[in-house]
């Protein structure tokens, strides 16, 4: 008996969780899954870029610093990263400009 | 009883289909409602499997040998713990384990990224639903832990090599590495089917990674343990089958851990990043089809069972399906940028990368041959230690030697000139040690001296990386010492992490060539007082001891152990024989000496009726350096796995947009 009540409690746990969603908003106004759309997909990719060329910069730093790398080979490499970092942050602000959409019209 | 089990598991299975069809029709329509309640049902099959689970172990609690399992697997005379360990000690178990533990994972990982990944989120759990639909159908319809019988009177027992203390840990371990690795994969896939090739599903399961790979090292570490004690052989790695089915994963997914770094870094590799997250998973079910399938008989595989024909074509629907997946989104995954230089980072990642797989896929064959064999040919054949020894030389001291490399290296570039610096210590210290160690007569094996050599130098790397990191930190500012190396390392916990999980390798190689390729084994068939030696240890025979237990009756050799002509200890290797199993098991006897890390094992390989022994007698130096590597193995991956708010900040303000506000 004991047995057959967890069980029913358990099927109707599982059903109430399942329809959680559903029950929480039972009309939705606006049933729609967020996805980025192609302009968030270039901000996207524009900050990941970013983060890249800060982290290459800051490794070149640290690798200097260590020893990992020379002065003339140094000064050969930090300017091509810094302008690499200056594009990628000048990339991320154009699409910000422009007010990114939210969802995407195509699956 | 069994009914709760049963329903509880058809409960799983209904909502992993749900979370299946529902899920990829939400994903494909932009369903949100549907898409979170196809979420919700993963959390809530979660909760339904670990009914079943503790449905089972109240069954194996009270010797209700009404369910078949229990009866199969324990007796009334086994221990209470093993009688609950016995929960993983058979087929249906351990599918359960699996399920749970698959179940647990998915439920955790949708929890924590329910409000920042929505749309990679909802192509990921239906990849985790098809997943777990394939265990949880296995369970109703094939290898049911609850089925019943009327009841014996006593269980058969469990194999007494499962009733040992690693037998509460080693398997919970292995699954969460082998089941963990489902994690990344499905992520991997969703980003994939939702055509979202950026970095987030990397971002996602970075942590979720990481810690099924430790899980997997940790629990393949206890193995050996449990192999080392238990099983009475002498050894801790066979090259067993089973045994090898955990390594090739843990191989790949260091490859993983590796190669996404590249990706993050620099935005390659993204195809490659996506094959080794395939190869793990699918290596982690062919992990758990060779254990369980009985297809390859050894120690572990305990049963032959049905299951093998429906895992092998979930393992071929699963490499199809990816496969076809990647080739698909090929053009999605084209690098922007390319390797600058052959001798940076990258590269030594790349051959790091290279070697790494070529050691899983010759592994992989050594497995895969007897069956291709026994197929083809009709001839049955094995593939024994040479080959894999051959391999593991080929490609594993190449990689011992690059563990010391890549950090000394500069990423993207770096100049001989910078190099000659950099390597000019740590390979001073290498070549004298090497000098030493020849001197000191270690000569006698090359591989070893290699291995030792190599290790020094990786050992000295690292030092050095630590040293100099802590002091171009500390040239930064006015932070102490101390200071210096905690910030060093609290600001770049992967990497400092890494280095310290490379030291724990670098400990287990030289455990691993010392107790092999230096240890001293001796047998000799002994009669009460008489005498043999071993590396200068002398062991003098008593006679035997007999006492009995509940489930067994045990009978030791009494063997007194003297060095320098004095007794350091008596140590007692012996036999038991198990009453419920009918089956004998070695139990080995072992004095560590922590002074050298080397133990001392002894083996009865024979109890005779004239009351002599035939002793078997293995001095391991350096072993216990491979157990040590386990603490720092898991005291490196808790530092890479330890939260970094700096970390977390910055990325969150990375995919701070509109889906994680929505």
């Amino acid at each position: 008996m004991t047995a057959l009540l967890i069980g029913a409690l358990v099927v109707l746990a599982a059903v109430a969780i399942v329809a959680l969603p559903f029950l929480r908003e039972p009309a939705a106004r606006e049933d729609v899954l967020d996805a980025p759309d192609e302009r968030e997909q270039r901000r996207l990719a524009a900050a990941e870029e970013r983060d890249r060329a800060l982290a290459a910069l800051k490794e070149l730093e640290f690798d200097h610093r260590t020893g990992k790398i020379s002065d003339d080979d140094y000064r050969a490499q930090v300017g091509p990263l810094r302008r690499r970092a200056a594009e990628a942050l000048r990339a991320l602000d154009a699409p910000r400009d422009r007010r990114p959409g939210k969802v995407a019209s195509h699956g | 009883m069994p009914d709760l089990g049963r329903a509880a598991l058809a409960t799983a299975l209904l909502l992993l289909v749900y979370a299946a069809v529902a899920g990829t029709f939400a994903a494909h329509r932009r369903r949100r409602r549907l898409a979170a309640s196809a979420q919700n049902a993963l959390l809530a099959a979660f909760g339904a499997s670990a009914v079943a689970a503790a449905t089972l172990l109240v069954a194996l609690a009270r010797h209700d040998f009404s369910f078949r399992y229990v009866a199969d697997h324990t007796s009334r005379k086994l221990p209470l713990g093993y009688t609950l360990t016995a929960f993983w000690g058979g087929q249906e178990g351990s599918l359960l384990l699996w399920l749970v533990v698959l179940c647990g994972y998915g439920a955790a990982a949708v929890w924590t990224t329910r409000r920042v990944a929505r749309d990679l989120l909802a192509w990921t759990v239906p990849v985790l639903g098809v997943i777990g639909t394939f265990f949880a159908f296995m369970l109703v319809f094939v290898a049911s832990p609850f089925a019943t019988q009327a009841a014996p009177a006593d269980g058969a027992g469990l194999n007494p090599s499962l009733q040992n203390p690693y037998m509460a840990i080693h398997p919970p371990m292995l699954y969460l590495g082998y089941v963990g690795l489902t994690v990344p994969f499905a992520f991997a896939m969703g980003a994939l089917l939702s055509r979202r090739t950026d970095e987030r599903w990397i971002v996602a399961t970075r942590r979720w990674t990481l810690a099924a790979w430790a899980f997997l090292g940790v629990g393949q570490l206890l193995g050996a343990h449990w192999a080392y004690v238990e099983i009475g052989w002498g050894g801790y790695y066979a090259w067993d089958p089973v045994e090898n089915a955990a390594l090739m994963p843990w191989l790949a997914a260091t490859a993983f851990l590796h190669s996404v770094m590249i990706q993050e870094k620099r935005g390659m590799l993204k195809v490659w990043n996506m094959l080794l997250v395939i190869l793990a998973f699918c290596l982690s079910l062919f992990g758990t089809f060779l254990t369980r399938s009985g297809i390859i008989q050894s120690i572990h595989s305990f049963t032959q069972s049905s299951i093998g024909p429906w895992f092998l074509g979930f393992i071929c629907f699963v490499v199809c399906a990816s496969l076809g997946l990647v080739f698909l989104r090929l053009p999605l995954l084209r690098s922007k940028t390319k390797l600058e230089s052959l001798v940076s980072r990258e590269a030594t990642f790349l051959y790091n990368n290279l070697l790494l797989v070529a050691l899983s896929l010759t592994i992989l064959w050594g497995v895969v041959y007897p069956l291709v064999s026994e197929l083809v040919r009709g001839e049955t054949s094995t593939v024994s230690k040479p080959y894999y020894n051959f391999f593991l030389h080929t490609f594993g001291l190449p990689l011992l030697l690059l563990m010391g490399i890549g950090p000394l290296v500069a990423w993207r570039r770096a100049s001989f000139r910078a190099l000659g610096r950099t390597f000019l210590w740590p390979l001073a210290v290498a070549v004298v040690a090497g000098v030493i160690l020849l001197a000191v007569g270690a000569g006698s094996s090359r591989v070893g001296v290699i291995a030792y050599t190599f290790s020094i130098f990786v050992l000295a790397s690292i030092a050095l990386e630590f040293v100099r990191g802590t002091r171009a930190r500390k040239a930064l500012g006015s932070e102490s010492w101390p200071g210096a190396f905690t910030a060093l390392v609290a600001r770049n916990r992967r990497r400092y992490g890494g280095y310290v999980v490379h030291a724990a390798v670098v400990f287990l190689a030289i455990g691993v060539a010392g107790s092999s390729v230096y240890q001293t084994v001796r047998e000799h068939r002994l009669h009460p007082g008489g005498a043999m030696t071993v590396a200068g240890t002398r062991l003098v025979f008593r006679g035997f001891e007999q006492h009995r237990a509940p489930n067994h009756q045990a009978i030791r050799a009494v063997v007194d152990v003297y060095r320098g002509g004095k007794r350091i200890t008596t140590l007692l290797p012996g036999k038991n024989n198990y009453f419920a199993e009918q089956q004998v098991s070695n139990e080995v006897a072992i004095r560590h000496d922590y002074a050298d890390a080397s133990d001392l094992f002894l083996i009865a390989d024979q109890v005779n009726r004239d009351g002599s022994v035939d002793l078997k007698a293995l001095q391991k130096p350096l072993v216990n350096l491979i157990w040590f590597a386990g603490f720092v193995f898991v005291g490196g991956s808790l530092i890479a796995l330890w939260p970094d708010a700096r970390e977390e900040r910055r990325l969150a303000a990375r995919y701070a947009g509109a889906l994680a506000e929505a």
